[in-house]
């Protein structure tokens, strides 16, 4: 299937990511290949197929409802670009 | 020393032949001499390997035998590791010092392992090259005008040149085993769910998997002893008894049945290649091993089904990103969206960019049944091709790659790097035990040739390989490149 424009700037803007003027013409083309590759296997007939989610038949494991890690907040928030009291800072949401 | 195996190391380590100081320096001498050409690691941790070397060597001195205390490691830079900076070849995380190890990590630093850096790879493990690393391509230590392969390049790479004794990578659709092809050294991928992912940034997380890069399927197994078990942080590790993947390595092959995809040796495969791959087979023969040609019937659909599963996978993995937390945040964001938007196009690169728009789209509204589900079921019917070739043969044999490694910034349209994997692709989708081990090279390159067994079959997939290390010496052949290198040769 083949993409517009856009199609690929509405993409990227649900993926949080800026596509300039300049480069949306060479990514619109890539991502058309690639849907070209893609669409091979729109050729087989899948519909009495189950869709295989994973590998592993198997179940998930549950654990008991309690703490096991010990708060590290300071050590994690020195990793922040931006924080501050314990919260970690972003521009300005709200006027 | 440096060019000795693991199992070679231990023996003489524990026979008090040689100190974990004297190799671990030796390790980082060689480093020191050949990283500059080969770009295969990002951060060499000099200080606390020599320290880690010296507790192994106090632990020697208090009885501990354990097989890797004491041995130089090198992990993919997709494992957190405490302390030191991960950057998952990203420009991304070009800050961010891990506050905790990965299980993997932990586990090799149980078993006293040396760990003497973190290797170059694709960005988020994205490529079949190399050449997609924000840090720059790792060359090709056989010949540095050709890749590595990817995305385990820079720990394929060291350990075919010798900077380290085994390394670790990681496979979402063929990234150990095709640079241990591309490098000529044994690389091995568990089955999913063998080794836990905690702590390995994660790509896809139905197909992602770790495994050892080593210079034979031995030291594999010997690594695979310490990688593999549950890990109940991993909700998707496997609660199974964990083999002694070195007791079975010495069976013998007699009666060994051997499954050939007649779609692994059509069109698009190179005649050396091939011809690498039929002289292992006839070796096999030799060992009692029989051969019969098998039918993969949905093989030529897995690239096409991994690009979208892989991709959908990755978008929702990478949201992460978001420079709230951790790693790179643009410059004076106006807004939230600004920041968001800024921070991922300027952070990520092209590659990662283009399987978080594809994986973004095929997971969109309308386009879920046409692409993700369609996927998902011919993920089925390649896992029930598999099932079916099974029932038929003990491990199923054929090349790794369609070639040797191709030269550098050679292949610049996605779609064709994409197809680099279309023999190692259909493995993850099914979640099997696979590995690539030298068959020897052509025009100065190595070539690999890849084993799949069933489902949790580690142990035979491991001991196919080592029947034939033990009656050929391709994996001993080394890259002539490096004999002018200063050091220890």
């Amino acid at each position: 299937m083949a993409l517009d424009k856009s199609e690929v700037e509405k993409i990227a803007h649900l993926a949080r990511l800026h596509v300039s003027d300049s480069e949306a013409e060479e990514v619109t083309t890539r991502i058309t290949d690639i849907l070209a590759l893609i669409d091979q296997m729109q050729s087989v007939d899948t519909d009495s197929v189950e869709p295989l989610a994973h590998p592993l038949d198997v179940v998930q494991r549950l654990r008991v409802d309690q703490v096991t890690e010990e708060n590290q907040r300071d050590q994690l928030q020195k990793l922040a670009p931006n924080s501050q009291d314990g919260l970690y800072l972003v521009p300005q949401v709200m006027e | 020393m440096i060019n000795s195996t693991v199992a070679e190391l231990s023996a003489a380590l524990a026979a008090g032949d040689i100190s974990s100081v004297e190799i671990t320096q030796a390790y980082l001498n060689r480093i020191a001499d050949l990283n500059g050409e080969l770009n295969a690691f990002i951060t060499v941790c000099e200080e606390s390997a020599l320290r880690q070397a010296a507790q192994a060597d106090a632990a020697r001195a208090t009885g501990n035998n354990s097989p890797l205390l004491g041995i130089p490691l090198a992990h993919k830079d997709i494992f957190c590791s405490k302390d030191v900076l991960t950057t998952c070849g990203s420009r991304m995380l070009h800050n961010f010092i891990s506050p905790y190890n990965a299980a993997v990590v932990e586990r090799f630093n149980d078993a006293g392992a040396v760990l003497l850096g973190k290797t170059n790879m694709d960005e988020f493990a994205m490529g079949s090259s190399n050449e997609t690393s924000f840090y720059g391509a790792v060359k090709n230590p056989w010949n540095n005008e050709c890749v590595p392969g990817g995305s385990s390049g820079g720990s394929a790479a060291a350990v075919a040149a010798d900077l380290c004794a085994m390394a670790t990578g990681t496979d979402t659709g063929g990234s150990i085993r095709q640079p241990a092809a591309f490098c000529g050294v044994t690389g091995f991928k568990p089955s999913y769910g063998r080794v836990s992912r905690w702590g390995m940034i994660a790509f896809a997380s139905s197909l992602d998997q770790a495994g050892p890069i080593a210079k034979s399927a031995e030291d594999a197994a010997i690594m695979m002893n310490t990688m593999a078990g549950l890990d109940i942080k991993d909700s998707t590790s496997i609660d199974k008894p964990v083999e002694d993947y070195t007791a079975s390595l010495n069976k013998s092959l007699q009666g060994l049945r051997i499954g050939i995809p007649k779609q692994h040796f059509a069109k698009g495969l190179s005649a050396e290649v091939e011809q690498a791959v039929r002289n292992a087979l006839a070796e096999y023969e030799k060992l009692g091993a029989s051969i019969k040609e098998i039918d993969l019937p949905n093989s030529h659909l897995s690239v096409s089904a991994y690009y979208v599963v892989a991709p959908a996978e990755a978008s929702a993995n990478l949201s992460r990103f978001d420079g709230v937390r951790y790693g790179y945040r643009c410059e004076d964001p106006v807004d939230l969206e600004d920041m968001y938007k800024r921070t991922r196009s300027e952070g990520f690169g092209e590659e990662v960019k283009r399987r978080i728009l594809i994986g973004t789209y095929a997971l969109s509204a309308g386009f879920y049944d046409a692409y993700y589900r369609k996927a998902q079921k011919i993920r089925r019917l390649i896992k029930e091709d598999f099932n079916s070739a099974f029932k038929e043969v003990d491990v199923i044999v054929g090349p790794t790659s369609p070639h040797t490694a191709f030269k550098l910034g050679s292949k610049s349209d996605p779609v064709s790097m994409y197809l680099e994997d279309i023999y190692t692709i259909a493995v993850n989708l099914a979640g099997l035990p696979a590995i690539s081990i030298p068959v020897g090279t052509a025009n100065g390159l190595p070539m690999g040739m890849h084993i799949v067994g069933g489902d949790f079959e580690e142990a035979k997939v491991l001991n196919v390989a080592h029947q034939l290390q033990q009656n050929s010496d391709w994996h001993k052949q080394k890259p002539a490149v490096l004999a002018s290198a200063k050091g220890e040769a």
